[in-house]
């Protein structure tokens, strides 16, 4: 998705980010590095940290130790209302949805307008509805509960409440968990048409080789809380790397061990 | 079976740190909490919600237990009063009794089992099914949007829904006043407009805005720090009510040793 000769300054950086859950070392210093407009897969099996990288980057865990930066601004040291206003340009597409059962599905993609940007609620719901469109939804679909919508429907209106006040970067959390192949790879078109609509920084976590193939510019490794590889999405089934070959091939044997195997 | 701890002093000593740490945390958790609730900006739209769940919603269930309550108030009254030949002073009684305990404790406990419940079922859910991430993801604090309005509504309606049990409460006692024994209506009403004083009523308003602050904290409380999918949201609620009642009976000591003294 992006101009890979040009360097521009990054959107988002991880410096030596650690965390540990009692005596559990979940991240023992991870690095990661996302220009803007570039679209970066973090892959890595049950367990290795990703979901706790991500929940760093995104203000929802304090790192123990490390630095997160977005444009240069470390949120890790920032106050919480520093935090929250820088993280006003971040989307977020969860990976059950996490869509508000107690309001109707517009009113959930609107929800930042509403409650944060303080936006008038016929501007907002006119602006939710365009959103719902370009993820292939109609207006009468925002008038539904969240509970009325099918799994692939959920993620389309997760992803509209993600994009709707143009984010600067978006985050996805397994995009792609729990539907048909024919509805992940409507999600990953869409996951891509509209990173590249806005112009923004992706950084998606997700065990589905399909998924990071289709989304990746960059594909990084996460083992036992560590990036272990990195490189372009066109190198993953070359990479050298016998952990990332082992991965991507989905083999059961190999320098990869699984706990289950060990006990 | 249960075995004994290899160092009992060791488990004394990490059982009270560890009970004393949760206090800790409770009252972080209310002083944030009250912070949100109470000052500016609100988020009108829900705390208007939450004033109609928690306080319209609760009155069918605090009006059959006022007026059941004052009814047997006062077959209770009149049974131990005949052996003194004081069961004339049965309105007065049943007043008293109402305003300054029976209204707001029982009210409050009623509320305990129907919001406790519900505010800690409905934020552990959200907390298990990353709703309550999402909105920080989504620039709101939870504290702001999930915890004020229903520690807001829960402390404004607490002490309605009493006033309204007092009134009820004193009218079931006067139903079986005057067609189970015989009192004449009006004198009963009469004799307890003249007995009960402002203090009595006042005293009961203002436990009842407490146990409303204490009763929405402990279901915010254990259904924020809810963990453990669908079996700890089950027993974040029990939690709550439990610790809701708990602090009813305990709260409602103090302020009536402190009303008594002042």
């Amino acid at each position: 998705m992006s101009d890979t000769t040009a360097k521009p300054p990054l959107k988002l950086e991880c410096h030596g980010v650690r965390k540990s859950f009692g005596p559990k070392h979940v991240l023992r210093g991870v690095d990661i590095k996302v220009s803007p407009g570039e679209s970066l897969v973090i892959i890595g099996g049950s367990g290795s940290g990703k979901s706790v990288t991500l929940k760093c980057m995104l203000g929802i865990l304090q790192p123990d130790a490390g630095d997160i930066l977005i444009d240069g601004f470390n949120i890790v040291k920032a106050s919480e209302k520093e935090r929250r206003k820088r993280t006003n340009q971040i989307g977020m597409l969860f990976q059950g949805g996490a869509l508000f059962d107690s309001l109707p599905v517009w009113e959930n993609v609107a929800f930042r307008l509403l409650n944060a940007e303080k936006v008038a609620r016929s501007e907002a719901k006119e602006r939710a509805v365009v959103c719902l469109r370009k993820v292939g939804l109609s207006p009468e679909v925002g008038e539904l509960s969240p509970a009325e919508l099918s799994g692939g429907m959920q993620k389309r209106v997760g992803l509209a409440r993600a994009i709707v006040s143009e984010p600067e970067v978006i985050f996805f959390d397994e995009p792609t968990t729990g539907l048909d192949p024919i509805m992940a790879d409507v999600i990953n078109d869409l996951i891509v048409e509209q990173v590249r609509g806005l112009g923004a920084a992706a950084v998606s976590i997700t065990h589905d080789m399909a998924s990071a193939r289709k989304i990746a510019d960059r594909v990084a490794m996460i083992y036992r809380g560590e990036i272990i590889w990195e490189g372009a999405a066109s190198d993953l089934d070359d990479s050298g790397n016998p952990m990332v070959d082992q991965f991507v091939n989905g083999r059961a044997k190999g320098p990869i061990e699984m706990d289950l195997l060990k006990a | 079976m249960a075995t004994l701890p290899s160092n009992p002093l060791g488990a004394v000593g990490a059982g009270t740190i560890g009970f004393l740490s949760e206090i800790g945390r409770i009252a972080t958790f209310a002083g944030r909490g009250a912070m949100h609730a109470f000052a500016p900006p609100i988020f009108l739209r829900e705390l208007m919600k939450q004033l109609l769940r928690i306080g319209y919603a609760s009155i069918p269930v605090v009006g059959l237990t006022a007026v059941f309550t004052g009814a047997a108030l006062a077959l209770n009254i009149y049974t131990g009063g005949e052996r003194s030949g004081v069961e004339s002073f049965l309105p007065q009684i049943v007043g008293v009794a109402i305003t300054r305990e029976l209204g707001p404790v029982l009210a409050a406990l009623m509320l305990a089992g129907r919001v406790s419940a519900a505010i800690a079922a409905e934020i552990g859910t959200m907390r298990v099914t990353e709703q309550v991430d999402a909105l920080t993801t989504l620039s709101v604090n939870p504290f702001k949007y999930l915890i004020g309005p229903r520690l807001a509504a829960a402390t404004f309606t607490l002490p309605l829904l009493v006033g309204l049990a007092d009134i009820i409460g004193i009218m079931g006692g006067w139903l079986v006043s005057v067609y189970a024994l015989d009192f004449n209506g009006s004198i009963y009403i009469t004799n307890v407009v003249d007995f009960v004083t402002f203090d009595d009523v006042f005293t009961g308003l203002i436990k009842a805005a407490v146990f409303g602050f204490l009763l929405a904290l402990m279901g915010c409380y254990h259904g924020y720090y809810s963990r453990g999918g669908a079996q700890g949201v089950g027993r974040s609620t029990t939690n709550a009510v439990v610790s809701a009642a708990i602090l009813i009976f305990a709260s409602n000591y103090l302020l009536t040793t402190i009303f008594v003294e002042a």
